[in-house]
């Protein structure tokens, strides 16, 4: 067999005639192939669990005493749930292994297909997505099983997870952006720390009201704040529509800021060549 | 529709200060093989970068067949296969995954994709190997691979950036083969890069000589040869053969004469009848020549008498050429 043997048509000329697949099936075709890459990079998704699981056993254990005094039924195991699902799905993104496509060249091969860039962003995102929304499942499970209920029910939990992920995609932004603006792994596994400010300079570990002076005005402008309460109180206080509409409003703000950001650096890269 | 494949028109693509392109002008018609020879750094991959629509001219229009690469990149993108100087492979995929999705990406229907996917597996006998991750296969196979891949969905025309880099003789003599099928029995035009003067020799119609971004020379490798002369005698000297140049050149025999250190390059009509009055000359000029050489001439005296210098030939991937 030959090159030209295979090359030919060999059922019907029009069964092989490339043709632009469409916008939807793009972004389900990229999104496939960074599904079928977790499993064979696990090592980039266990970590995140692991920390989160870790500080969540750690946090309840070490300070859940310090809140006895609160009252009001405060269940302060419930209170760090969200923290650590923060801590989990945070940074989770398939950003580093875009960067790798681009070191082996294979961005530029999907490039010089008939997809539009904007697919080759969004296929990425929509895994980053799925991945978020499973990496919430041990943490969750770990919690059920503290005892923490939610108050707003089994829907109140997939809006849970839903929120997380969303704050999860927002976030994921940024990763990319470095990613396709530097195609150095190293700046984008650094990028997690950009989200260290975001998680202590608020509400992570002791009630809004314990925190006082310059702590409180920047928590006020700190998005995971809203982000912690939304997500805090479909678990303590059920279905609290302004907390939950101020929590997806700072995914929005956030993940408007990263996506400029990474969509300028796509723009920036293919304009590069 | 056009008869050209491929036509640029004073295209330029500077980096910074550095010009990699500099108004190169090509017209490529359908069912060509097309080669564009020079030497590393001499703007050959930049030039197939451009018509791939990965990077934006600087100036000038490129059209590929017959759509703008930067008002209809999506048209011309359906319509080209490429394969890269250096694989561009994702080495977690196994090499099914690879080609399924370079298949789903291009439109192609499920149920044909997979025979192609086989067929495809079968010509590169990668049969075994395709469900293999692509991190475990040899260089070869991922060169194998690469090349299929751009031809997943039948393109019109293929560009292929030094395909025979670092392959074993064997292995280059096989592409070569393929290449020229791929133009015979279904008419592909195919734009290759090579450093390869004996590549583009032996594959293409048409040979483009590139040099710092400056497309030198351009014909058929027998038109370009012919340019030379007839015959080459190559005149290796200890000493200063520049100095001998206006002797050498005085004979009635040498169409032309230049030195290149201690080389002088002549070009004559008649190499076995002028072989002896230029020895005799050399003698009488008293300089130790080392050999003299009578030859046809090559690409390589064409580039020479161009440009100054020979092609380097580099069988390594170190150097990228932009």
């Amino acid at each position: 067999m030959t090159v030209a043997d295979v090359v030919a048509p060999t059922d019907s000329a029009t069964a092989l005639r490339a043709r632009p697949a469409g916008f939807v099936h793009d972004v389900a075709a990229i999104a496939g192939r960074a599904l079928r890459g977790v499993p064979r990079d696990i090592e980039a998704v266990t970590p995140p669990i692991f920390i989160a699981l870790f500080f969540f056993v750690v946090n309840v254990a070490t300070l859940s005493k310090l809140t006895h005094s609160v009252g009001g039924g405060f269940d302060y195991k419930a209170f760090q749930m969200p923290t650590a699902i923060l801590l989990g799905v945070t940074g989770v993104s398939r950003a580093p292994a875009l960067v790798l496509d681009i070191q082996d060249g294979y961005l530029d091969r999907l490039l010089m297909t008939p997809i539009r860039r904007l697919a080759i962003l969004l296929g990425h995102m929509v895994a980053d997505v799925t991945v978020a929304m499973c990496l919430t499942v041990p943490i969750l499970a770990l919690g059920f099983a503290l005892g923490v209920r939610f108050e707003s029910g089994p829907l109140g939990v997939i809006a849970f997870v839903a929120v997380a992920a969303l704050w999860s995609l927002a976030f994921s932004g940024f990763g990319y952006a470095i990613a396709l603006k530097t195609g150095n792994p190293a700046a984008v596994n650094s990028s997690f720390l950009l989200f260290f400010p975001f998680l202590f300079l608020t509400s992570s570990y002791v009630p809004r009201s314990a925190l006082s002076g310059w702590l409180d005005k920047v928590a006020t402008v700190n998005p995971v704040t809203y982000l912690l309460e939304g997500l805090r109180s479909l678990v303590s206080e059920g279905w609290h529509w302004g907390d939950i509409g101020n929590a997806l409003l700072a995914i929005a703000v956030l993940g408007a800021v990263s996506m400029s950001l990474c969509f300028a650096a796509l723009r920036g890269r293919t304009k590069r060549g | 529709m056009t008869d050209l494949a491929i036509r640029t028109e004073g295209l330029v693509r500077r980096f910074g200060d550095f010009t990699a392109v500099d108004e190169v002008d090509l017209a490529i018609g359908r069912g060509e093989i097309y080669g564009f020879l020079g030497p590393n750094g001499a703007g050959k991959s930049t030039t197939v970068r451009m018509l791939c629509t990965l990077m934006a001219p600087t100036s000038g229009t490129a059209t590929v067949a017959g759509f703008d690469v930067g008002s209809r990149p999506g048209d011309v993108r359906l319509r080209i296969g490429v394969a890269l100087q250096e694989a561009a492979l994702d080495p977690k995929q196994t090499g099914r995954e690879l080609l399924r999705l370079q298949g789903l990406l291009y439109g192609l229907p499920k149920g044909a994709m997979a025979k192609r996917v086989d067929e495809l597996g079968e010509l590169i006998d990668l049969t075994d190997a395709l469900d293999r991750p692509i991190s475990t296969y040899s260089g070869g196979m991922k060169r194998r691979l690469d090349l299929v891949a751009a031809l997943v969905h039948n393109p019109e025309i293929l560009f292929l950036d030094e395909p025979t880099t670092g392959l074993d003789p064997v292995s280059r003599v096989s592409v070569w083969k393929e290449v020229r099928r791929l133009n015979d029995e279904l008419g592909m035009t195919i734009f290759l890069t090579t450093q390869y003067l004996e590549e583009a020799d032996e594959l293409c119609g048409r040979v483009g000589i590139i040099d710092r971004g400056r497309l030198v020379a351009e014909g058929t490798p027998d038109d370009l040869k012919r340019s030379v002369g007839a015959d080459i005698i190559i005149a290796r000297v200890d000493g200063d053969a520049e100095a001998l140049c206006p002797t050498i050149q005085a004979l009635p025999a040498v169409q032309s004469v230049e030195a290149h250190g201690n080389e002088l390059v002549i070009a004559t009509d008649n190499g076995s009848a002028a072989i002896s009055p230029i020895a005799v000359a050399l003698n009488s000029c008293e300089v130790a020549v080392r050999d003299l050489t009578l030859r046809t001439p090559t690409l390589d005296d064409v580039f020479l008498e161009l440009t100054g210098s020979h092609i380097e030939r580099e069988d390594t991937n170190e150097e990228t050429d932009r």
